[in-house]
């Protein structure tokens, strides 16, 4: 045992006020639905935090009411600058109750302490700021000369990153001139309910945006609203194929950012250390719940044996455990139900040969949890390398050549992320140029900007979020407008 | 990884092309990545018995230093003093590991150490024409055998900036064996820690290729800075080191002690260097025999961050001393 063991360092839960049981924000008033409530839990102690309402089909034609009244009375009417102060406003109260939200996150999302303080809640504001400009200057984003807003936006987002997903929906939905019916996921409801409180906070008129908590059933409600101009989500395949074919033949639009299985591909001339820290950030960042993680590591066959040795020695140091401890590393899978489905796919992982090695590491008794895991002899016939886990578990492979490296990346149903690892920067440019993935990321992984699109190939997505490329697909367009 | 080697047969030969060659091999260090795994790591929150840990660890590692021309005989035997008892009014405080002064001053501060119970602590002694190291290499051997056998225990040298920018690597490390072998063998050698200046190199690869120069030609400790220069102990940089340290380890089965020097002001930082050192190297590397902070300023910070954790306030400029 290390001599320098850090002492806990528990960020303090005392500036959050959770309140016993929430309703549904529509109209700008929270409101008891018609559903019945059910409970939030904190996954890392199976704490019960709250009661949350589940949203019925009534109350989602409420809250479509409610956003279609606000965008025919006053959102749609308003001047784009004005429109603008208010995204400002959002932002700035967001960085004020920056803490809370951190706080929050990691209470009802398990995410550590660290990366909600210094990842989700930066970012989130962020993507506030950067809409809040473009709201009166969307003449000028190439997307014709007065680009219309869609009306109103149906928007479904995942458990992983609850309050910055919320933001990559509300903040461009908003600055285009769209109201708002959000169901956040139904493990995670926590941060979009105190959002709706910064929206009031802020002043926004009633109905601009609502927020329908619930599980699918309440989501299905909402795509199937026949009022509803536009779809945006954000979850499975699975469910964002269901939506595709549920709006097939209306004249809803629709954008879909779905699964990945991202191939983090390391040369053999690659900044090593570096390269280490970027593959454990690209698959154990938040418990490796991201729908861009790198969960396929392609390493060139003469260093393998290295950059598997430096891996593991890099992985046995990672602090797992109290997401709240501000030296936690890996926190909290979020539900039984994913730490099913990771359980389940490494154990066939192990069925189909291919061999396991986790972090050393003592886990909660309370809470859902899994080590980090690598497995190594994994081919592209297991499914550990073509199904994605959307946990802490990294599938390693090797590869001769570079166009060995490319076909195996881009033999997936998936694409939406990539990683290069090199010091060359003409095999950089000339690998990004042939993987099929909506991000690559070149000697980084998973960084994210408001300024970036992001977005997939394939089965990984329809349309781009952030950017110039992700206002498009909040604006009618061309013959739509 | 491969079989362990000696430090001399890890290079075929020492013939200036193969050292070259050697160098130019390092795998390649990213800048944004490294910066980005320092800062992540500063990031890290130490409290209560983890601080008090650290503080303790911190001050036995530092080399109390001072390097101005304005020093005098009675400006040593006090920084002598406070290398002995840092904290006069709790004896509880480590002693720290040296006092690093310049040549001709070596005599007066292992006299005086040696006449207050300072028997511990160490003299080093900067040399070979500190701190540009632009002299003869007479004058630099001369500087070093000066220093020693007027009591220096550890010998801080330069490399030669100029000879590593222009590419002449093998200049380099002929000149710290040299000095390695001025310093001597065995268990009553002269520690050499050999200053590369990360200042001037300006690269991490830089940084990385004249750490594994150092540890080839014989360094026992690799030190970032002589402190004249700015930037000197950055975070990224130490990180740097510590990779490089750590991989020699793996493959020499030798330990090369690490010392940031420069820029390292309060408490806080120090802790930071304290993680660093934790997370790259592993515990092993926290102690004085491998770990070093050249530092002046420093102690009197971390006297005061101990005084607050005993009392539970804090006190204030004059209730610690001046140097």
């Amino acid at each position: 045992m290390s001599p320098f063991e850090y002492a806990p360092a528990p960020e303090s839960r005392a500036i959050v006020d959770i309140a016993s049981s929430y309703g549904l924000f529509i109209n700008g008033e929270f409101i008891n639905g018609a559903g019945t409530a059910y409970k939030t839990i904190n996954p890392a102690t199976e704490e019960v935090l709250s009661e949350i309402a589940e949203g019925s089909s009534a109350d989602i034609d409420l809250a479509v009411k409610a956003a279609r009244r606000a965008y025919a009375k006053v959102w749609s009417k308003m001047p784009a600058a004005e429109r603008g102060k208010y995204l400002y406003r959002i932002a700035r109260i967001m960085q004020e109750r920056a803490r809370e939200f951190a706080v929050l996150e990691t209470l009802n999302n398990g995410k550590p302490i660290r990366e909600s303080r210094d990842i989700d809640v930066p970012l989130a504001a962020a993507h506030f700021f950067y809409h809040a400009g473009w709201a009166d200057k969307l003449e000028h984003a190439g997307l014709g000369s007065a680009p219309k807003p869609h009306g109103v936006v149906g928007q479904i987002i995942p458990w992983n990153f609850p309050l910055l997903m919320l933001s990559w929906k509300v903040a461009p939905a908003l600055a285009t001139g769209n109201t708002v019916v959000l169901k956040p996921a139904e493990t995670t409801p926590l941060t979009a309910l105190l959002f709706a409180d910064v929206c009031r906070q802020a002043g926004l008129p009633p109905g601009v945006v609502n927020i329908v908590t619930g599980a699918g059933a309440t989501g299905a409600a909402l795509v199937s609203h026949p009022d509803v101009n536009k779809i945006a989500f954000t979850g499975s395949t699975k469910v964002g194929k269901a939506i595709a074919r549920e709006i097939v033949g209306t004249k809803k639009s629709v954008t879909l950012e779905l699964g990945g299985k991202g191939a983090n591909i390391v040369f053999d001339d690659a900044p090593m250390d570096e390269t280490i820290e970027g593959i454990v950030n690209g698959i154990f960042f938040n418990q490796g719940h991201v729908c861009c993680a790198g969960s396929r590591l392609l390493i060139q066959e003469n260093v393998h044996e290295e950059v598997l040795e430096r891996l593991r020695h890099r992985m046995s140091q990672l602090r797992v455990g109290d997401p709240m401890d501000k030296n936690t590393d890996v926190g909290a899978i979020n539900s039984a139900a994913q730490l099913g489905r990771i359980t389940e796919l490494a154990t066939a992982g192990d069925n189909e040969g291919a061999q396991r090695w986790s972090t050393p590491c003592d886990l909660p008794t309370k809470g859902f949890w899994y080590a980090p895991t690598i497995f190594t002899g994994v081919t592209q016939a297991h499914r550990i390398a073509r199904e994605e886990i959307f946990g802490p578990v990294l599938s390693v492979l090797t590869f001769r050549t570079p166009a060995e490296a490319i076909e195996k990346a881009n033999n997936t149903p998936y694409g939406l992320s990539a990683g290069v690892w090199t010091d060359k920067g003409s095999r950089l440019l000339w690998t990004a140029a042939r993987l099929r993935a909506g991000v690559v990321w070149g000697n980084t992984f998973n960084r994210f900007d408001p300024t970036s699109p992001f977005g997939g190939y394939k089965e990984s997505g329809w349309g781009r979020e952030g950017g110039r490329h992700g206002l498009a697909a909040y604006l009618k367009q061309g013959e739509q407008a | 990884m491969s079989a362990i080697l000696t430090r001399t047969a890890l290079l075929r030969s020492t013939d200036h092309d193969a050292i070259k060659q050697f160098v130019l091999a390092l795998p390649a260090v990213d800048q944004v990545g490294a910066e980005g795994r320092a800062a992540m790591l500063a990031t890290r929150s130490i409290k209560t018995s983890s601080k008090v840990y650290a503080i303790d660890k911190a001050i036995s590692m530092i080399d109390l230093t001072t390097l101005e021309g304005a020093d005098t005989q009675g400006k040593v035997r006090a920084l002598c003093a406070k290398a002995v008892r840092p904290d006069p009014t709790d004896s509880t405080a480590p002693s720290v590991a040296a006092v690093c002064v310049y040549n001709d001053l070596v005599g007066i501060a292992r006299e005086h150490l040696d006449s207050i119970g300072g028997q511990n602590v160490a003299v080093a002694a900067v040399t070979t024409a500190f701190p540009s190291g632009r002299a003869s290499m007479a004058v630099k051997l001369q500087d070093t055998r000066d220093a020693i056998s007027a009591g220096a225990s550890e010998i801080d040298m330069v490399i030669d900036r100029g000879a590593f920018l222009s590419g002449n690597y093998g200049k380099v490390f002929d000149e710290i064996s040299a000095i390695k072998e001025v310093c001597g063998d065995g268990e009553k050698r002269a520690h050499l820690k050999v200053i590369l200046e990360t200042g001037e190199l300006v690269t991490y690869d830089n940084v990385r290729r004249a750490s594994w120069l150092a540890m080839l030609a014989g360094a026992d400790f690799i030190k970032t800075s002589t402190g004249k220069i700015s930037p000197a102990a950055t975070p990224p940089v130490v990180l740097v080191m510590l990779e490089s340290v750590r991989d020699f380890y793996a493959k020499t089965g030798t330990r090369v002690g690490v010392k940031a020097a420069g820029g390292i002001r309060t408490a806080k930082d120090a802790i930071k260097q304290l993680v660093l050192v934790n997370e790259t190297t592993g515990s092993d590397w926290l102690d004085p025999t491998l770990f070093r902070i050249g530092a002046s300023a420093l102690l009197n910070d971390l006297l005061l961050q101990r005084q607050k954790l005993s009392t539970g306030h804090y006190s204030g400029p004059n209730y610690v001393t001046l140097d």
